[in-house]
């Protein structure tokens, strides 16, 4: 029974460390100017905890196999050096690579999510809501126009609330279901919720953020390849939620301005 | 590797222990008060949150019979704690205690207190409501009534362990009820300290 | 015992004292278990549903229609009514199942015993425990018969979708005030049991138990209930507040301007971060509370069938009691991405990391205990093997989750799914079914089959590492969770990958029948237990199977010895037991 354990753990652990490495399924192309540092990151983490998986799992494997009961009156045996090698092991080693990965770790994240956009970052608005993403560009003014609740109106498509017979800043926002933005050019994303509680995520990115009621966050990234992809929610939003998406297309700058072009003219 | 020879007998440790159930009662409010700490302190840091999340908090005046019933609370906790004292002063083995004499009757008294605190709590958000303060009115008043309210409960729940073991000291006072009256007199000191302690955030904070 | 016991109460006469209203924790335990019971069948039915839906979305499952009309009108589940299984399939599964079962359930029946008491020390609040735990239970399940339904905003219950009321959907109407009422009813219970565990422990000690003489099983109860006093103390406060934004109007987690199903709501000012923060303060605990009972029992089972003792016995407790102080510092980890101050994610993830080194050092003392022994593979050893693995898998992809800039994209997606289940639906059950297959002969004072025994434990652990090991690669690909039918351009190849684990989750869902045949026949007709028939050493295995009424016969014992003395050579045996007289060799 021992080695029968040693052995579907051992098959487990080979086979399924396997195909991690072989990167059948595994993170898309990354298409952003941040996305090397976080896949780095994974990289090693996967690398150093696949050693310690595997490792492990072939430890009790190989105990199991040699320790079985045989009935033949041996003593049992204390690991050498007691408990003291575990935590010593436990302590330094891994305390060593919890250090490491923190410190490198809280750079990146710093990067990402407590810094400024880069210069020139074009500010694009984000509602999210039951169940769709709306975007907002500012229009010639480069201003954003208010938005109010209380004038959402969605069958005459506005979305945001906005107030153009009133307020000359919005009057030339554009509202679009579809997140263009110019490759190559920091983007600065400005996030509100509608209703509840939302996620923006974008895996090619690597960028995610709840979008949540009563707040409005701010999320900056900067697109390295021109393409379509998805952008996906991943906070429960109710029933739509598997549903609510949108896509961001990354164009050249001159595809970009003319898009933009022909969408202020749609509004 | 040398095996193992069977362990040495062990002598009396220093740990060594004996069980100490008439402790029970006292050790069970002990953890009956950290928990409910515990849950007062999540409010608490749910209001200071709630409070600098949006500038509706509105302050108003607390009803000033609050002082009033913080006195009643007070003194049903002497009360107590001299019945507590005298009860405990009997030799045990007494058949039974001489209501009125050998302390019982602060008991009596400190339910009455215990109960005129909670009408004056009741009284209390009467008035508030006839300031026109109900729970959703603002965010203050939601957590007045909150905080006002689970610490009413937690009283009227002392006051029913007051009732119990009034009923057995009356019954016999050996040692079994003379320690669940001590249980019975810390739960009440702690509603009496929590109540200051209520008195002093919402008088600040609301 | 003289009068002086302030908890000796007399032995119960009549059918419903004995066995439905009873002071007996041994009574009270199996009540618990048997709720367990009752609920894992629920859960993973519930789970069933949710893995046919995601490979199959439109194929109708037979008779679903009859039993939810509105939810799977002709079979086929709508996406609300997935969303309404998959929060009952998580909220029954971690409040009914994993607090239930290893520490209310097991923890009353041995507490007591293993520390040689009579009996808890408030029988009559420990059997009001179980009644408001079971009254809750009940609270739950009504909701799938109320309104439109169950709640449906996850266990996690996140305000505002779960806060503002029915204008959120489906579920989210009577649905989501049950739930919130049936959550804070059981921790009332839970708190009044962690009182009673924790005076058992301090002040209910037999004479020579000393706290460093306890079983390992002892400690990690008591740990566990300390852990519990503070978390469910937290939780509750939390659910009566959101009780009162549902019902009563007020704002404490819905912000002012919110638009659903086209109308303004009339909340203004409050937080839906503060639900975030209470919940997760009281939610990472609580994961903790899952799963320290089943190192506990691992730890006390694990040298019994290596007839050696446990590697560094007072290393695995002051490991327990850092990774129970540590629990309380991490709940952030929950919410890098919640919209909270970035650098609050950073200042989380350090002690979310370092509690790693805690578990490691478990780890490895169990691997270390192995080294060297003399294993006996029965059924309940197989289950302690099999968590050291599982728990190794589940415990390294929290590692990647612990880094922020990691979670950043893993955030979220089936990769944590994968992380979860694999250390509480796998782990926490493993310690379960250790328990189970260990003590139902102290429990029944019957054996179960050790051949049956055998064969669940195969199929389980063959099973469950097919249906949780490729939610790891799905994670990596960005498939996100909670999602009730994948649309996505990018999910669509994915979904045979889903199918395989739906196949491997029904294979591993019905291996549990043999269990549950194992268990039933084994109440009814196994072949009589003897006291210690794992030659054991702890005070239940000093007593007879079942135990007496009084747990000891009215004689309570003496202890001389801790519970680790395996190992020994003598001519009578390799072991010494904890009630054996102090000069007493092997027994």
């Amino acid at each position: 029974m021992g080695k029968l354990f040693a052995v579907v753990v051992t098959i487990i652990t080979l086979v399924s460390t396997a195909i991690f490495a072989s990167h059948i399924w595994w993170l898309p192309v990354d298409i952003s100017a941040h996305g090397h540092a976080i896949d780095r990151q994974l990289t090693e983490t996967m690398v150093t905890s696949g050693v310690l998986f595997v490792l492990s799992q072939l430890a009790l494997a190989v105990f199991a196999w040699r320790y079985g009961d045989r009935r033949d009156g041996r003593a049992v045996k204390t690991f050498p050096g007691g408990a003291a090698p575990m935590v010593v092991f436990a302590t330094l080693l891994v305390g060593a690579e919890i250090l490491a990965l923190t410190f490198v770790g809280s750079k990146v994240w710093a990067g990402i999510y407590q810094s400024p956009a880069g210069p020139n970052a074009l500010e694009i608005d984000v509602q999210a809501e039951q169940f769709a993403f709306y975007f907002r560009y500012a229009g010639a003014d480069g201003r954003f126009g208010a938005v109010h609740p209380e004038r959402i109106d969605e069958a005459s498509g506005n979305f945001l609330g906005l107030d153009p017979a009133n307020d000359t800043t919005a009057r030339d926002d554009i509202v679009v279901p579809t997140l263009a933005v110019p490759v190559n050019r920091p983007i600065l994303l400005t996030m509100r919720a509608k209703d509840v509680n939302h996620a923006f995520y974008v895996p090619e990115l690597r960028i995610q953020q709840d979008v949540v009621p009563g707040l409005v966050i701010p999320l900056h990234f900067t697109a390295t390849d021109t393409g379509k992809h998805e952008i996906v929610c991943t906070q429960l939003c109710g029933l739509g939620h598997y549903n609510m998406r949108a896509y961001i297309e990354v164009m050249s700058q001159a595809q970009f301005d003319q898009w933009l072009k022909e969408r202020a003219a749609e509004q | 590797m040398v095996p193992p020879a069977a362990p040495p007998p062990t002598a009396a440790p220093r740990t060594a222990s004996e069980p100490s159930p008439l402790e029970a009662a006292q050790t069970g409010v002990w953890l009956a008060i950290g928990t409910i700490c515990m849950s007062f302190a999540a409010l608490t840091s749910a209001m200071v949150v709630r409070q600098g999340a949006a500038p509706d908090w509105r302050h108003f005046q607390l009803p000033h019979i609050l002082y009033a019933n913080t006195l009643v609370l007070l003194t049903s906790s002497g009360t107590l704690e001299w019945s507590r004292r005298r009860i405990a002063a009997v030799p045990v083995g007494t058949a039974s205690l001489v209501p009125g004499l050998e302390g019982l009757s602060g008991v009596y008294l400190t339910l009455a207190l215990g109960l005129l605190f909670v009408t004056g709590q009741v009284i209390a958000w009467r008035q508030l409501a006839a300031q026109g303060l109900f729970l959703a009115t603002a965010p203050s008043s939601a957590f007045f009534y909150v905080f006002t309210a689970l610490h009413g409960l937690h009283v009227v729940g002392g006051l029913a362990a007051l009732l119990y073991v009034l009923r057995r000291l009356r019954r016999m006072a050996g040692p079994v009820p003379r320690v669940a009256l001590r249980a019975a007199a810390l739960y009440w000191h702690f509603m009496g300290a929590l109540w200051l302690y209520l008195l002093v955030i919402l008088a600040t904070r609301v | 015992m003289t009068q002086t016991t302030a908890h000796h109460h007399a032995p119960p006469r009549g059918f419903l004292r004995t066995h439905v209203f009873s002071l007996d924790h041994k009574v009270i335990g199996k009540q618990y278990l048997d709720l367990a019971l009752v609920a894992v069948c629920t859960g993973m039915a519930l789970s069933w549903l949710m893995r046919l839906h995601l490979a199959w979305p439109e194929t109708p499952i037979p008779g679903l229609g009859k039993l939810a009309p509105t939810g799977a009108a002709g079979g086929v589940i709508t996406p609300e009514y997935y969303l309404q299984l998959m929060t009952m399939h998580g909220t029954i599964m971690v409040f009914f199942v994993l607090t239930t079962a290893p520490f209310a359930g097991f923890g009353n029946y041995f507490l007591p015993i293993q520390v040689g008491a009579e009996d808890m020390a408030f029988p009559r609040i420990n059997m009001m425990s179980f009644w408001v735990t079971l009254v809750a239970f009940l609270v739950l399940i009504a909701s799938f018969f109320v309104g439109d339904g169950p709640a449906l905003s996850g266990w996690t219950a996140y305000a505002p979708l779960s806060a503002v009321g029915k204008d959120a959907g489906p579920g989210q109407g009577v649905g989501q005030t049950l739930w919130a009422v049936s959550i804070t009813l059981f921790c009332v219970a839970q708190l009044l049991g962690s009182l009673n565990f924790i005076t058992t422990t301090l002040d209910l000690r037999t004479k020579g138990m000393s706290l460093a003489r306890m079983p390992f099983s002892t400690w990690a109860w008591f740990i566990t209930s300390v852990i519990g006093l503070i978390a469910f103390a937290v939780l509750m406060p939390a659910c009566i507040l959101l009780i009162l934004d549902r019902v009563a109007g007020t704002s404490f987690f819905i912000p002012a301007g919110l638009v659903i199903s086209d109308r303004l709501q009339p909340h203004a000012g409050g937080s839906p971060l503060l639900w975030q923060h209470l919940f997760w303060f009281f939610g990472h605990p609580e994961v903790y509370i899952a799963i320290l009972p089943g190192f506990g029992i691992v730890s006390h089972i694990l040298p019994v069938f290596a007839r050696k003792p446990l590697l560094g016995p007072r290393v695995m407790i002051g490991c327990l009691i850092a990774i129970a102080f540590l629990s309380y510092t991490v709940w952030g980890h929950h919410m890098f991405l919640s919209g909270m101050n970035p650098f609050s994610a950073t200042l989380f993830s350090v002690p979310t990391l370092v509690i790693t080194i805690p578990a490691t050092i478990v780890t490895l003392l169990w691997i270390g205990t192995i080294y060297g022994a003399k294993l006996r593979f029965t059924t309940p050893a197989l289950f302690c093997l099999g968590f050291v693995s599982v728990f190794v898998s589940g415990g390294i992809s929290g590692f990647f989750l612990a880094q922020p800039s990691i979670d950043t994209y893993l955030h979220g997606t089936y990769f944590v799914v994968g992380h979860f289940h694999f250390v509480m639906g796998v782990a926490a059950m493993f310690g379960i079914f250790a328990a189970t297959y260990f003590w139902a002969p102290k429990m029944f004072g019957r054996m179960m089959s050790e051949t049956l025994g055998k064969w669940h434990f195969w199929l389980t652990f063959i099973g469950v590492y097919c249906v949780f090991m490729p939610m790891h690669y799905l994670g990596l690909a960005g498939n996100v969770r909670r999602y009730s039918a994948f649309t996505d351009d990018y999910l669509k190849p994915m979904i045979p990958l889903h199918q395989f684990i739906t196949i491997a989750a029904l294979f591993t869902g019905a291996a549990q029948l043999i269990f549950l045949f194992n268990l039933v026949r084994t109440r009814l007709r196994g072949p009589k237990a003897p006291s210690n028939p794992w030659e054991a050493t702890t005070l239940e295995w000093s007593t007879t199977s079942p135990p007496p009424f009084d747990n000891f016969g009215g004689r309570p014992p003496v202890v001389h010895h801790g519970p680790n003395e395996y190992g020994a050579t003598g001519a009578g045996g390799d072991y010494v037991m904890q009630a054996s007289l102090p000069s007493a060799g092997p027994a």
